[in-house]
């Protein structure tokens, strides 16, 4: 089906949905790198009078992604819940943007929301919010997950602290963590990039990540970012794997393209849950994504980088995660040419995911051949402070010397709670208090002790 | 110094993270905001600034270097199309001799010029002394090129073996790292599991310029010997020596 819009005494033809979608997107490189970005700036508004007037029950009938080629389609469409959708079955695009502002929808009315609205419903209505109106809705949805502590609630910002290491060296990444532990960080997950992928070293990285959360008693959980099929196979050999991590995508070639399947990561998500190591709940998943990946795998079926995003929160959603998050700058710059795009897609990335009821965080970084500085960084998290962002992610001094990018630093994590009035987790800010480490006071009662204690367990 | 600022020196000894173990701390340090501004310049610089493709020409004489430029006209090209920064303008291509030829040695900006500077033109001609007996064609220098150039060349030039270096994308700590790529049957095309390749080759704690000339020279004698590289050749030059 075609659409259309004049504007100018310009009609301006659409030739697909598609095609509306990737015109109506705010200009982004990777768009234009697929040959997908709207040919003028009149083009892009024109595609947004279309999206504005098409009725959302369109994208019931009209997959992006046919149903028969593509398992994201088939999980998104199987498991919508019709019931939910009745009250905005007569919508259009614009209708729900103007309801999505509305008082009417409060904190209850978006978490009911969640299940009645596909992830192009939410992207297309993304495309027609300014980035005060992705601000705006998203700082009104609460999401909670639970493993060791609570994660999500209002007025609290979690970090993951990530205490990477070039050649894994166990000591130094003891160092980062106390490092981290001392601005009050890593509440959201302890969380390593393994320098080496190899199943003994990642066993190894495991073993004394939890033997270190259990010298300090500490409420929070360990990852060690590795493939959704090693996890398995350490799990198999009784290692203790808290969360399962993996890297996912909105279209099954590009889930493919990452090594994994809806059926690898249900056989992942069970095995996670047989461990029944959540003390408080059962949120054993860790998921990320980023606006381009799709793109970088040559699977992209002609649809806009945002939309295919959002289709990989569908995936995160039906292994209800304790963590989300985009790694917005981390893709590169033929996705995400600069910091105003940079933002922006973090910005549509945190509301989108929260509309659909995920428990989102966003990594604010970049690569050093990004268009973006520590000024830009700054922008971002001040919105997603402002936004409710569930988690951000802190490295030493916004140095990750073993993914060699940079991310927010301790010191940014511990700013955006002043700034904004939050705190961790609870049950982490109640340890933290316990053993001296809240609010920077560096009242630890024996650090020497804590220190060489840290270090006997590297 | 108390035995708590001993033990915390000792810390940050054990990681090149950027660790300030500071208990209390407030706001990050002037000398670490401005350390941190150095670094990223250096990486941008890095990334921004041209090659000194004349010194390389001059650091690889007398052998003969070929200059030529992918399909990216500027270094914003270059980053926003992948693709071009694989392919050669058309004249140049007409440009280079046809072979055969045992191997092609082409050396490309990537993303960083540092890299190609400083190293670039000293590694060639190790390995050029290292290969002196096998027949090896002129020296390929690609402006604004990416590893995938070198499938191109390569087969422009008829070569059974293509070897690209080039600069890799700085980091705040190093920003003149160079790496090499070997590649069998060069052709426009070749997955990247078809390429070995050697990474890391800077003055800054990586791959001395000696060792990788022994990396890259074991890699090129086993991959003639087997016929093949990438996924079906492991880098073993650490421990089986290298073949008369």
């Amino acid at each position: 089906m075609s659409y259309s819009h004049v504007a100018g005494g310009e009609t301006h033809r659409f030739q697909s949905l598609a095609q509306v979608m990737a015109a109506a997107t705010p200009l982004r490189s990777g768009d234009e790198l697929a040959g997908l970005a709207a040919s003028s700036e009149a083009n892009r508004v024109a595609a947004r009078y279309v999206l504005a007037d098409l009725p959302l029950t369109t994208f019931l009938t009209e997959a992006l992604i046919p149903y028969e080629a593509d398992e994201v389609t088939r999980l998104i469409l199987d498991t919508h819940d019709v019931a939910a959708f009745a009250p905005f079955r007569s919508m259009t695009v614009g209708d729900l943007r103007n309801w999505l502002l509305s008082e009417a929808a409060d904190g209850p009315a978006l978490a009911r929301a969640a299940p009645a609205l596909t992830p192009e419903m939410v992207a297309a209505v993304s495309k027609l919010m300014r980035n005060q109106d992705l601000i705006e809705v998203a700082s009104r949805i609460e999401v909670v997950t639970r493993f060791r502590n609570t994660v999500g609630l209002k007025g609290h910002l979690s970090t993951r602290l990530q205490p990477n290491h070039p050649s894994d060296d166990l000591r130094g990444i003891a160092a980062a963590i106390l490092d981290g532990l001392l601005q009050g960080t890593g509440d959201a997950v302890i969380g390593i990039n393994p320098a080496s992928d190899s199943i003994a070293n990642c066993t190894d990285l495991l073993k004394a990540l939890d033997g270190f959360r259990q010298e300090f008693d500490v409420p929070t959980q360990s990852c060690v970012l590795t493939h959704v099929t090693n996890s398995i196979q350490i799990i198999e050999a009784g290692g203790p794997v808290d969360l399962v991590f993996q890297s996912i995508a909105g279209t099954q070639a590009a889930n493919d393209g990452f090594g994994v399947s809806l059926s690898v990561l249900k056989e992942a998500h069970e095995a996670a849950l047989s461990l029944n190591r959540g003390t408080l709940g059962q949120n054993v998943m860790y998921f990320e994504t980023g606006q381009g990946a799709p793109l970088s795998a040559e699977a992209h079926h002609g649809v806009d980088q945002q939309t295919l995003e959002v289709r990989a929160y569908a995936v995160a959603r039906a292994f209800d995660p304790l963590l989300l998050n985009t790694v917005v700058g981390f893709i590169g710059p033929e996705y995400l040419y600069n910091g105003k795009q940079v933002i922006r897609a973090g910005l549509e990335d945190h509301f989108c995911a929260k509309l659909l009821g995920l428990p989102m965080g966003v990594d604010v970084c970049y690569t050093n051949h990004v268009d973006a500085d520590q000024d830009d960084m700054d922008t971002l998290m001040c919105l997603l402070g402002a936004s409710g962002v569930n988690f951000v992610i802190c490295v030493p001094g916004s140095d990750d010397v073993m993914l060699s990018y940079q991310s927010l630093a301790f010191e940014d994590a511990r700013w955006m709670q002043r700034r904004f009035g939050t705190r961790p987790a609870p049950e982490f800010d109640a340890w933290l208090q316990k053993v001296g480490l809240s609010d920077g006071t560096g009242a630890l009662s024996d650090m020497n002790h804590f220190v060489k204690r840290l270090g006997k367990v590297a | 110094m108390s035995e708590l600022e001993e033990a915390f020196r000792a810390l940050k000894r054990l990681t090149p993270s950027r660790l300030r173990l500071e208990p209390g701390a407030g706001a990050a340090p002037l000398s670490a905001v401005l350390d941190f501004q150095a670094s990223h310049a250096s990486a941008r610089d890095a990334i921004t600034m041209p090659v000194d493709w004349a010194g390389v020409t001059r650091a690889i004489a007398p052998a003969e270097a070929i200059a030529v430029h992918s399909r990216a006209d500027s270094r914003e090209v270059y980053i926003r199309r992948p693709d071009l920064g694989r392919r050669l303008r058309e004249a140049d291509l007409a440009r280079l001799p046809k072979g055969p030829f045992d191997l092609a040695i082409v050396v490309a900006d990537g993303l960083s010029a540092h890299a190609v500077n400083d190293n670039g033109g000293a590694l060639v001609a190790a390995l050029l002394a290292a290969f002196a007996d096998l027949n090896v064609a002129p020296v390929v220098l690609v402006e604004q090129g990416r590893v995938g150039i070198g499938d191109e060349v390569g087969a422009a030039l008829g070569a059974d073996l293509v070897l690209v270096l080039v600069g890799e994308r700085p980091g705040l700590s190093v920003t003149n790292s160079l790496g090499a790529y070997l590649t069998r049957s060069p052709k426009v095309g070749t997955p990247d599991s078809a390429r070995n390749c050697v990474s890391n080759i800077h003055g800054k704690g990586g791959l001395s310029l000696a060792d990788a000339t022994h990396k890259i020279n074991w890699l090129v004698r086993y991959a003639r010997k087997l016929g093949v590289t990438g996924v079906g050749l492991k880098d073993l030059s650490d421990t089986v020596p290298l073949l008369d």
